[in-house]
């Protein structure tokens, strides 16, 4: 293969569905990618399988699957996610299901699995990158470990004739430099350019925010056609250089400036962006505008892998009790205040144990605090508290005290609101590469 | 003169890590944006929200600047009390940065 089109189906896991639809249709690709799992999406979906073994995997997989599985294999475009999210295995038998319903023959489905190692690091006692501190710390609340697999596993599926391939925990660009390396036959040690299609990768996982999504700003950055945003299309020739571009007719643009927040977008150093596959360099990436909407990118450059892969650890954390109200007209922001203020000597008269709390005024200081926000006066604001508690139940008496307002607090206060949940949060830790093992069973049909 | 009248940024998060790109329009602004745009300035802007260090990373190829700001998100996505999650609006309001006019 000369060169290789490679299509972005989806940048999170909710993210919209036509425009993958309409990459598969014309966007003359071979791959349809689609990055679907988030810090925080793995941690729900892990929640979801305790509850339901045959659970686990994204939400949206079926409506995706119905939208694009017809075209994908009427034009041999293969497909590759993350999906399987906590449930590889039950999201390719949900995809089987799908296929055989729409009447599709001919189709291996490849589940990566093995990015589960709970059970490993119970014996580990690894570091918590966040904290300092031993993993064994948090033994008891432990919900889920998902270590960053890289890409070759999913080179394994395709050289052995998968359509669609499903993963879990999987690092993002890793979607994308699988292709490349099967259809190039790059070794894995080919560090520039794995470093290469890794910056190609970058570029893409995030699907519409390389073509105008996340971008536009009235006036200073305009977008054309946001309502139907295209999503990115990368074409890459056999030595690692690519362009980013789309399909000419979708909404959005892809620009010198697009391609550039997109580039440095979630990186820390430039030089040493860490992945399963390679240390990738951004440092020296550099984009041209070859025509309108078709950018190429050289420059991007890798080093050796390190020894270790990233794990994402899901425990049970607290729990986050929250209540709004809404105060408009005039004196709205004192109003507003003034209830913030009696929800505080309220928690305090009624011995709400809580470990940390927050009182915003959505519209007026709630994003970024008193100084930056200071010297505005909104016509309406709306007061929010929300606090970290031990248990359920202090959670809920947080929005209760905010929802009491109604009758016992300011004037016109206006549409309160309440919750409180559970909280399973994330910390990282590194694994030693030589623990995990990934594996790859396949359904077919 | 406000950042925002020569660059664009976009903000990205990692854990309890934020990180704020710093992009010149003109990349002949660049040297401009290196000069005035410190981490300490930003650091200082933002001084309600960050509570670890400030650490700038510069890719002049592209005319960039890359803030990496630790213990900026309430303990991140995933457990922070904070109405941004991800603190996405954090781009935002460095555009607001006090800079000098271009001469």
């Amino acid at each position: 293969m000369k060169k290789l089109r490679i299509g972005s189906g989806a940048g999170y896991s909710g993210d919209r569905i036509e425009p993958a639809a309409e990459l598969a249709a014309k966007g003359d690709i071979q791959y349809l990618c689609f990055e679907c799992l988030a810090e925080r999406t793995i941690a729900i979906a892990q929640q979801a399988k305790l509850e339901d073994p045959n659970a686990g995997y994204d939400a949206l997989l079926t409506a995706r699957m119905e939208a694009v599985l017809g075209i994908c294999k009427q034009k041999n475009i293969k497909i590759i996610t993350n999906m399987g999210a906590a449930n590889p295995a039950a999201g390719a038998l949900k995809i089987k299901e799908i296929a055989q319903k729409m009447g599709i023959k001919g189709l291996k489905i490849a589940a990566v699995s093995g990015d589960d190692v709970l059970e490993i690091i119970k014996k580990q006692d690894l570091i918590i990158e966040e904290t300092g501190e031993k993993l064994s710390t948090i033994q008891d609340k432990m919900v889920s470990a998902n270590a960053y697999l890289g890409a070759e596993p999913i080179v394994e599926a395709l050289r052995n004739g998968a359509n669609v391939v499903i993963t879990g925990r999987i690092s993002d660009p890793a979607l994308f430099v699988a292709p490349i390396i099967h259809e190039f036959g790059w070794s894995m040690d080919d560090w520039t350019r794995l470093g290469k299609a890794t910056v190609m990768g970058h570029l893409l996982e995030c699907a519409g925010q390389v073509t105008g999504g996340y971008y536009a700003d009235p006036g200073f950055k305009d977008v054309p056609g946001l309502g139907r945003l295209g999503f990115p299309i990368a074409e890459i020739q056999k030595d690692g250089s690519f362009i980013i571009t789309k399909v000419p007719e979708a909404g959005g643009n892809v620009t010198l400036d697009t391609c550039k927040e997109q580039l440095v977008y979630e990186i820390h150093d430039p030089a040493a962006y860490i992945t399963p596959d390679v240390v990738a360099d951004f440092s020296g990436v550099e984009f041209s505008l070859v025509e309108k909407d078709k950018v190429a990118v050289t420059g991007g450059a890798g080093r050796q892998k390190t020894e270790f892969l990233k794990v994402s650890v899901g425990y049970v954390d607290s729990y986050i009790g929250e209540g709004q109200i809404s105060y408009a007209g005039p004196g709205a922001a004192n109003r507003g205040q003034l209830a913030l203020d009696i929800v505080a000597e309220r928690l305090k008269l009624m011995g709400v144990q809580y470990q940390e709390i927050r009182f915003d005024l959505i519209g007026l200081n709630s994003l970024h605090g008193a100084a930056l926000s200071s010297g505005h006066e909104p016509y309406e604001v709306r007061a929010r508290v929300a606090g970290r508690t031990q248990n359920m139940k202090e959670a809920v008496r947080i929005g209760n005290e905010v929802e009491t307002l109604y009758t016992n607090g300011p004037a016109g206060g206006a549409g309160a609101w309440k919750s409180a949940r559970e909280v399973v949060a994330i910390v990282s830790a590194l694994i030693p590469r030589n623990l995990v093992k990934a594996n790859v069973h396949y359904e077919v049909i | 003169m406000k950042l925002r009248e020569i660059a664009h940024s976009r903000t990205g998060d990692k854990g309890n890590t934020s990180n704020i790109s710093v992009i010149a329009y003109d990349p002949a602004n660049y040297a401009f944006l290196e000069k005035h745009v410190t981490a300490k300035r930003v650091k200082d802007f933002f001084s309600d929200i960050v509570e670890g260090d400030v650490v700038r990373y510069e890719l002049p190829k592209i005319g960039a600047l890359n803030f990496v700001m630790y213990k900026a998100l309430g303990g991140g996505v995933t457990r922070t009390l904070a109405l941004d999650i991800h603190g996405k609006s954090l781009s935002s309001a460095l555009m607001n940065l006090d800079i000098p006019d271009l001469k």
